[in-house]
């Protein structure tokens, strides 16, 4: 399939058409001061001309002096509510003549299957990592998998990446795609240029769904086959965006170097640091842990169980028999970079990080992950004889 | 490592819990029980020596819970149960005909059959005597596969020795070694007194296939395979069912893990050698 | 039995495991065999401490008296050492000893010992090596026991 050109118009009538097929269609927009993702109808209610500026514990958006539509770098959250929502019912019981039977909660229909719009490559390749996750192993989440079907996937290249962007280190962008994991299944990924040539989409078409859409979207404002200049301008985006990441993380034996580092001193360091806040799991697109709610009305008559997201940070987490496995934030901290570096491609055979840099921007405490782990490094072998820390 | 591991019968959605009611429960000592339970759908729950299912009462909460039954009895599913949290409480006070939450059976088994041709030692700490029960249970059904058999049992005192009957008829019918070692005695009391790690360098076994099964809290377990892996016991021969946090017992919600291991699948049962570095860090 | 039979026994008793032949009969020639019958006591908290027990056969319960009635703390079994307080000033039993079954043992005399450690000092050593990894066993056991891990825990 043929990498295809739309303009503007284009674009707009690639939503009129996603929701003529009963989508409801989401994309970037922006709201009390940030891009997030939100209903949208007309490429009007897109960040035309919004920039966004992060760096450790801090996150602004400004205004471009262009008119790029995705001139931004990652919005607040990933696409990962989408598909993993933060509260799901998993089962309500029915009342019997023998008994309470537990019945499965239907995944919620809403307004029908969703379209998503303007996907990075980071959270592409966290969508991918989760499909290994959640639903490529021995038991499945059951709903996960048919939300992920019904999803049609709109990638868009990175051409402005942020303050704490890596992901040309973690090789999973800026172009949609990219990376060593398993690649997400997605429908089309563009990449939007705008040049001396004018403002237009170079499309890549990824799936049959995605062609039929572009075969109903040519006749209405055109999606003429892209040319090499269109093609070499594409590239240029994605490799002047490579060039401006805003952090680097030195992958090189990393989960080797976190379980060496287990004593490391700069995990006290951090804790000085670290509220245990959770935001960085919360925004993170691969984070996955979650806990289990049993909800009862007074009566008895209502009993459901929901599954809620949770977080490594938590105190509870990790309680068994009267106390906590985990009980020092240092430990917890220790525990979510490790696994998300380490021992997650122990687990999963890649890493667990995409090199979105949200967990940089969103941290209140400004702690940057790529700073840790050079600071790991530079600790490495660096112990004065005998233990500092307990065993 | 996990050849007899068995897996549930119904993949498709496992959250969701099958129906088994409460045959009856019994008492063990003041804080131990054992609930016997039938499936309300009358299939039986097939399972692997070492393997836990998830247990709930609804509304209230579920734990993960090793199995103390015997794996190729046609009987109820049993389960022994501490009475220390709320939800175990609930499952402690669960009366005959209601209905309990089972999923599973989950993780990796204690596979006692590595032990045939040598000797096979358990040992086992407190409760830690009900998820090897079954594995003692299977050793007594091909007792003769199988060389010197011992168990080291400790207990908290007399009156919290679990099984009594089962000890006895293991010792007198089945060649099994059983020894007994409280913390604290009782009037009447004219057994051994200490730690059971005492007892691992007495116990008599050969230099050769020896297979290891420790169960019980983690200090005790850490301590157990030390101690056996002093007398000589091959570290990846030294098996300890390990415990934490668990929230869907299917490798989905992430507390389980210690480290790169999610305890409910690539455990809980796990060999010495691997288990040494992570147990021997705090918090990890 | 003869102290030439208690020569034969000794080298064979983990105890004494990599003492030389000297040292073990010197170390004999400071023994006795004992038998206690059921219920008996090896010894009293408060008397002399004159001895050190290495069990043969049977049971012997360490046991302390409580306002009300008694306690065992400790037992003690075949090829179990007991007793260590002829080496620490003012020599005299911290606990009561009952033999809980029928029990044989080798007695060795305090002072005797005491004489010939001080005379001969590498023997001293030896010995005192081997109750010190005596003890610190008991010791671990103690502390172990004393986190009451079966115990009560929500």
């Amino acid at each position: 399939m043929d990498a295809r050109i739309l303009t503007t118009e284009g674009l707009q009538a690639l939503l009129d058409i996603l929701h003529s097929r009963g989508y409801r269609v989401l994309g970037p927009v922006v709201r009390d001061g940030a891009i997030g993702f939100g209903p949208v109808r007309a490429v009007a209610e897109l960040p035309a001309g919004w920039g966004d500026e992060q760096d450790a514990g801090h996150y602004r958006l400004h205004r471009r002096d262009d008119a790029l539509l995705f001139g931004y770098a990652a919005s607040v959250q990933s696409a990962k509510p989408l598909f993993f929502p933060a509260q799901e019912v998993l089962w309500r019981v029915r009342h019997e003549d023998d008994g309470m039977h537990p019945v499965a909660a239907e995944p919620a229909e809403e307004d029908g299957p969703v379209a998503v719009l303007g996907v990075r490559s980071c959270d592409l390749a966290a969508i991918g990592i989760q499909d290994v996750v959640l639903a490529g192993r021995q038991y499945a989440d059951a709903a996960y998998a048919l939300r992920r079907a019904d999803t049609f996937v709109v990638a868009v290249t990175c051409s402005h990446p942020g303050g704490t962007c890596f992901c040309a280190s973690t090789g999973t962008g800026p172009r949609p795609g990219a990376g060593p994991g398993p690649a997400a299944a997605y429908d089309l990924a563009m990449t939007e240029v705008l040049d001396e040539l004018g403002h237009r989409f170079v499309v890549e078409v990824a799936s049959e769904r995605g062609d039929a859409v572009l075969a109903d979207l040519d006749p209405i404002a055109g999606a003429a086959v892209a040319g090499p200049d269109d093609l070499a301008a594409a590239d240029g985006v994605a490799a002047r965006a490579a060039e401006h990441m805003g952090r680097r993380l030195d992958t090189d034996g990393l989960k080797d170097l976190l379980y060496a580092s287990a004593e490391s001193p700069v995990w006290d360091d951090v804790a000085t640091r670290c509220l245990a806040c959770t935001n960085c799991t919360q925004v993170c697109p691969t984070c996955f842990c979650t806990d289990v709610r049993d909800v009862t009305d007074l009566t008895g008559g209502l009993v459901e169980r929901e599954r809620v997201w949770d977080s490594c940070f938590n105190a509870e987490y990790s309680y068994i028999h009267g106390g906590s496995v985990r009980a020092s934030t240092r430990a917890r901290y220790r525990q979510w970079l490790t696994h998300k570096l380490g021992s997650w491609e122990d687990q999963f055979g890649m890493s667990g990080c995409v090199g979105c840099g949200r967990c940089i921007t969103w941290c209140p405490a400004a702690i940057d992950l790529t700073a840790e782990v050079a600071a790991l490094r530079h600790d490495q072998g660096g112990h004065d004889g005998g233990r500092r820390d307990a065993p | 490592m996990s050849a007899a591991t068995v897996a549930p019968a119904r993949p498709a959605y496992p959250m969701l819990p099958r129906r088994f009611q409460v045959l009856s429960t019994h008492h063990d000592n003041h804080d131990t029980l054992t609930v016997q339970l039938e499936p309300c759908d009358g299939e039986r729950l097939e399972f692997a020596a070492g393997q836990f299912t998830m247990l709930q009462v609804f509304g209230v909460g579920e734990v993960p819970i090793s199995i103390s039954g015997d794996p190729r009895g046609t009987g109820p599913l049993q389960h022994t149960i501490r009475d220390v949290g709320s939800v175990s409480h609930a499952l402690a006070t669960a009366a005959p005909g209601q209905v309990l939450g089972v999923r599973g059976p989950y993780g990796t088994g204690w596979d006692v059959v590595d032990g045939k041709g040598g000797d096979v030692v358990l040992v086992a700490g407190g409760i830690g005597l009900a998820p090897l029960r079954p594995a003692l249970l299977e050793i007594c059904v091909e007792r003769a596969d199988y060389e010197r058999v011992a168990l080291l049992y400790g207990a908290r005192t007399p009156s919290d020795v679990l099984f009594a009957d089962d000890l006895r008829s293991w010792a007198e019918e089945h060649r099994i070694t059983v020894e007994i070692i409280v913390d604290r005695g009782e009037a009447g009391w004219t057994g051994r007194i200490g730690l059971v790690t005492q007892l691992i360098g007495k116990v008599a076994f050969g230099a050769d296939r020896r297979l290891a099964l420790v169960c019980g809290p983690e200090v005790m377990m850490r301590h157990s395979a030390v101690a056996l892996v002093a007398r000589g016991v091959d570290p990846s021969r030294v098996r300890l069912s390990m415990e934490r946090n668990m929230k869907c017992g299917i490798g989905l919600c992430g507390h389980c893990q210690l480290r790169e291991l999610f305890l409910c699948q690539d455990g809980p049962v796990l060999p010495f050698d691997r288990l040494e570095p992570l147990m021997s860090r705090a918090e990890l | 039995m003869t102290r030439l039979t208690i020569e034969q026994y000794l080298p064979h008793h983990p105890f004494f495991d990599g003492l030389d032949e000297e040292a073990l009969a010197l170390l004999a020639r400071c023994a006795t065999l004992v038998h206690f019958r059921a219920g008996t006591y090896l010894f009293a908290e408060g008397e002399p401490a004159d001895a050190f027990f290495v069990l043969r056969t049977g049971r012997v319960a360490l046991e302390t008296r409580l306002g009300t009635g008694r306690q065992v703390l400790d037992t003690a079994d075949a090829d179990d050492v007991v007793g260590w307080s002829w080496l620490v000033p003012p020599y005299r039993w911290t606990f009561d000893a009952r033999a809980v079954t029928e029990t044989s043992a080798v007695a060795f005399d305090g002072a005797c010992l005491r004489e010939r450690c001080e005379a001969d000092p590498a023997l001293g050593y030896a010995l005192l090596s081997r109750v010190v990894r005596v003890m610190s066993t008991r010791l671990h056991s103690a502390r172990v026991r004393l986190l009451d891990l079966y115990g009560d825990r929500s």
